[in-house]
């Protein structure tokens, strides 16, 4: 039995803001093995969000440990938890979250400009388009986000998240902006990905999208609610083709309409 | 060892780089706050070269009055609440003029001076001018030649001869291109033979033209011209710099007890020496070069305040690019860096284009006007200095707070 790559004990997160204060997430336990898909889910208000941060060490927490790869966050400075960030967790976000007048490559390449020890150009650029190849963009190398889809700016994100091999894959609903076809074809991505090992931990409060992951968290006031593995997930693959049948059916019925 | 320098360079290459695409984005805007810049180093540049070339062409006039030089001024008279300034005191006469050039061991030649106004004519012209009567030693004194002819000599002095030297100018406006040597030069109702003509020596320390002007032996200026038995003044030059104090103290001792002043009486001549002449015109363009750079280097601040404020403009409206940089992995120094180096640059790039226009401009100057601007390495250095400075010290504080946001929060940034 390996080591899990996450152990949450006992996480608290007490906002203050002014008079009030709010307890996002109060006494919540979560342990994440190496290759396990996963995801949190909750209705809004019910920190999973906050969780979803702390996870992604750009917060801590008010109390409790968190033990990413074995290391204790609390006693990591902002400069080793930036280190921590760039080497160990990739972030995907709702809105995609990447610079507007920059390549794709160049996205891709951001957090390798970070890395201690730095990586030079011409592996820079190997990797970026590794990345970018394994999201089935290889062909839009030097587009910018605005030239893209939806989905493509995402596969961006997803492949700026895995450019510097990282344990954990964090996505913050990372389908929320997309359509329906588009939502299965991330998914799928992710599903891949988790195939060849990565591990991925995602917040999402739609059930469908859910059904992908091989494991289900629900959170509700700040607390673990149900943790359940979910034994059958659904294969993006199969419902694309499923998809691509009924809308192949639709066209057909749609060119005998007429007259 | 030379992994993590290598490591360094690269990541302070990638930050510049990052922070120079941020600058090359926004274009109208950066070239806008470098203006404020750009114009503040132009105004040092252009401001400290006009200060030095004043100071250059006058210690150049200041140097043209010759080497080691006294000038012995007979003192101002006063009647009746009038002073009638330097030189009209009837005190210092052909006698005491020898005894200067007898008694003092360190004067190395001297020539007695009297000067007049009157009409020069010949050619069929006439021409207004300064007639001098000087001693052949006037030009050793002064440093100055005859560029055609010869200067007369000490016989034409004693016999009073009816010769003489024109100045460049005089010699233009009477004779033209002609030569003017052995022409006839009427002054008064006098013919003097013309022998020479002095080399042009340009605008003297009062800005006058020294050019315009006869000069004649002082015997024959006294006898024929003025019929006057007192000098104006008497130039000295004394064989070495560092005795001319002492050389003066003996003059005015010398010229007291001929002129039997009793003790605490005051001198009724003035001696005038080259260097304090200099000292003080370096001191008064010196104070006006400091106060025109002072002036000058508002417009910097002034520029640097408007860095600031874009700055931290342009802070607010990439904050959430500053979020996703942190969520990658960038540290609080790398945002730091990156703006500081925008920062730096801009008050550079704006340094630069200032002093290349600074040099430009005063290349104008010298272009269409006499005057020579003077633009000098130290006002360079210096105007790179101050706008690195500038943008160090102005740009710190964005930097700062740009490397000190919250991440979460700077990635919901709308």
């Amino acid at each position: 039995m390996s080591e899990p790559v996450i152990a949450l004990r006992d996480i608290t997160k007490v906002y203050v803001t002014g008079e009030v204060e709010v307890r996002a997430v109060a006494g919540a336990s979560l342990t994440v093995d190496r290759g396990e898909f996963l995801t949190i889910m909750g209705a809004s208000g019910s920190g999973k969000s906050t969780m979803m941060n702390i996870l992604g060490c750009l917060d801590r927490p008010t109390a409790g440990q968190y033990l990413l790869d074995d290391v204790d966050v609390a006693e990591l400075n902002r400069k080793q938890l930036a280190q921590l960030r760039n080497r160990k967790i990739g972030f995907v976000f709702q809105s995609f979250n990447l610079l507007a007048r920059t390549t794709a490559m160049e996205n891709v390449e951001l957090p390798l400009y970070y890395s201690e020890p730095a990586v030079g150009l011409r592996e820079r650029h190997r990797r970026a388009r590794e990345a970018l190849e394994k999201v089935g963009l290889g062909s839009r190398l030097t587009h910018r986000p605005s030239q893209l889809s939806g989905g493509q700016q995402q596969r961006i994100a997803i492949a700026r998240a895995l450019v510097n091999n990282p344990d954990l894959l964090l996505a913050d609903e990372p389908t929320g902006n997309l359509d329906t076809r588009t939502s299965i074809e991330i998914m799928g991505l992710f599903q891949a990905l988790n195939d060849s090992g990565i591990t991925v931990v995602m917040v999402t409060h739609e059930l469908d999208i859910a059904a992908y992951c091989k494991r289900i968290v629900i959170m509700r006031d700040g607390r673990v609610l149900e943790d359940r593995a979910n034994p059958k997930p659904n294969r993006a693959d199969e419902l694309r083709a499923k998809l691509d049948r009924e809308e192949g059916a639709a066209k057909i019925g749609q060119k005998q309409e007429p007259h | 060892m030379a992994s993590w320098l290598r490591g360094l360079l690269l990541r302070s290459a990638l930050t510049s780089l990052t922070a120079l695409r941020a600058l090359q984005r926004n274009k109208l805007r950066s070239s806008l706050t470098a203006l404020g810049i750009i114009i503040g180093v132009f105004a040092v540049v252009a401001m400290v070269a006009l200060g030095n070339g004043t100071r250059s062409s006058i210690e150049s006039q200041v140097a043209g009055l010759g080497q080691n030089m006294l000038m012995v001024f007979a003192g101002s008279r006063h009647s009746g609440g009038v002073n009638s300034g330097l030189g009209s005191a009837s005190a210092i006469t052909l006698e005491d003029a020898a005894a200067l050039r007898r008694e003092i061991p360190d004067v190395v030649a001297s020539s007695p001076e009297v000067t007049t106004t009157a009409q020069a004519i010949a050619n069929g012209r006439n021409w207004s001018t300064t007639i001098a009567g000087e001693a052949p030693e006037y030009l050793v004194i002064r440093d100055w030649s005859v560029a055609s002819g010869s200067m007369f000599t000490d016989r034409e002095v004693r016999s009073a001869a009816k010769v003489a030297v024109l100045g460049d100018k005089t010699a233009h406006e009477l004779f033209g291109v002609l030569d003017p040597v052995g022409q006839t030069v009427r002054v008064g109702n006098m013919p003097f033979v013309v022998i020479g003509v002095l080399a042009s020596k340009g605008a003297g320390v009062g800005g006058q033209n020294q050019d315009d002007r006869v000069v004649i032996p002082y015997t024959t200026a006294m006898k024929r011209i003025t019929g006057d038995k007192y000098l104006r003044s008497v130039y000295l030059e004394i064989g070495q710099a560092e005795r001319i104090p002492i050389a003066q103290d003996q003059i005015t001792r010398l010229l007291r007890q001929r002129h039997r002043l009793l003790p605490g009486a005051s001198d009724d001549f003035n001696i005038f020496n080259q260097q304090e002449i200099a000292d003080t015109v370096n001191q008064v363009t010196s104070t006006l070069t400091l106060l025109l750079g002072a002036i000058a280097s508002l417009s910097l601040i002034v520029g640097g305040i408007g860095i600031m404020n874009i700055m931290l403009v342009s802070v607010t409206e990439r904050t959430r690019e500053i979020g996703i940089r942190i969520s990658v992995g960038a540290q609080p120094g790398d945002i730091r860096i990156q703006f500081l180096i925008e920062a730096i640059t801009l008050s550079l790039l704006g340094g630069l284009v200032g002093v290349l226009l600074g040099i430009g401009a005063t290349r104008l100057i010298a272009a269409v006007s006499s005057f020579k601007p003077i633009v000098s390495m130290g006002s360079i250095v210096l105007a790179f200095t101050v706008s690195f400075s500038i943008g160090v010290f102005f740009g710190f504080y964005p930097a700062r707070r740009a490397s000190l946001l919250d991440p979460i929060d700077a990635l919901r940034y709308e």
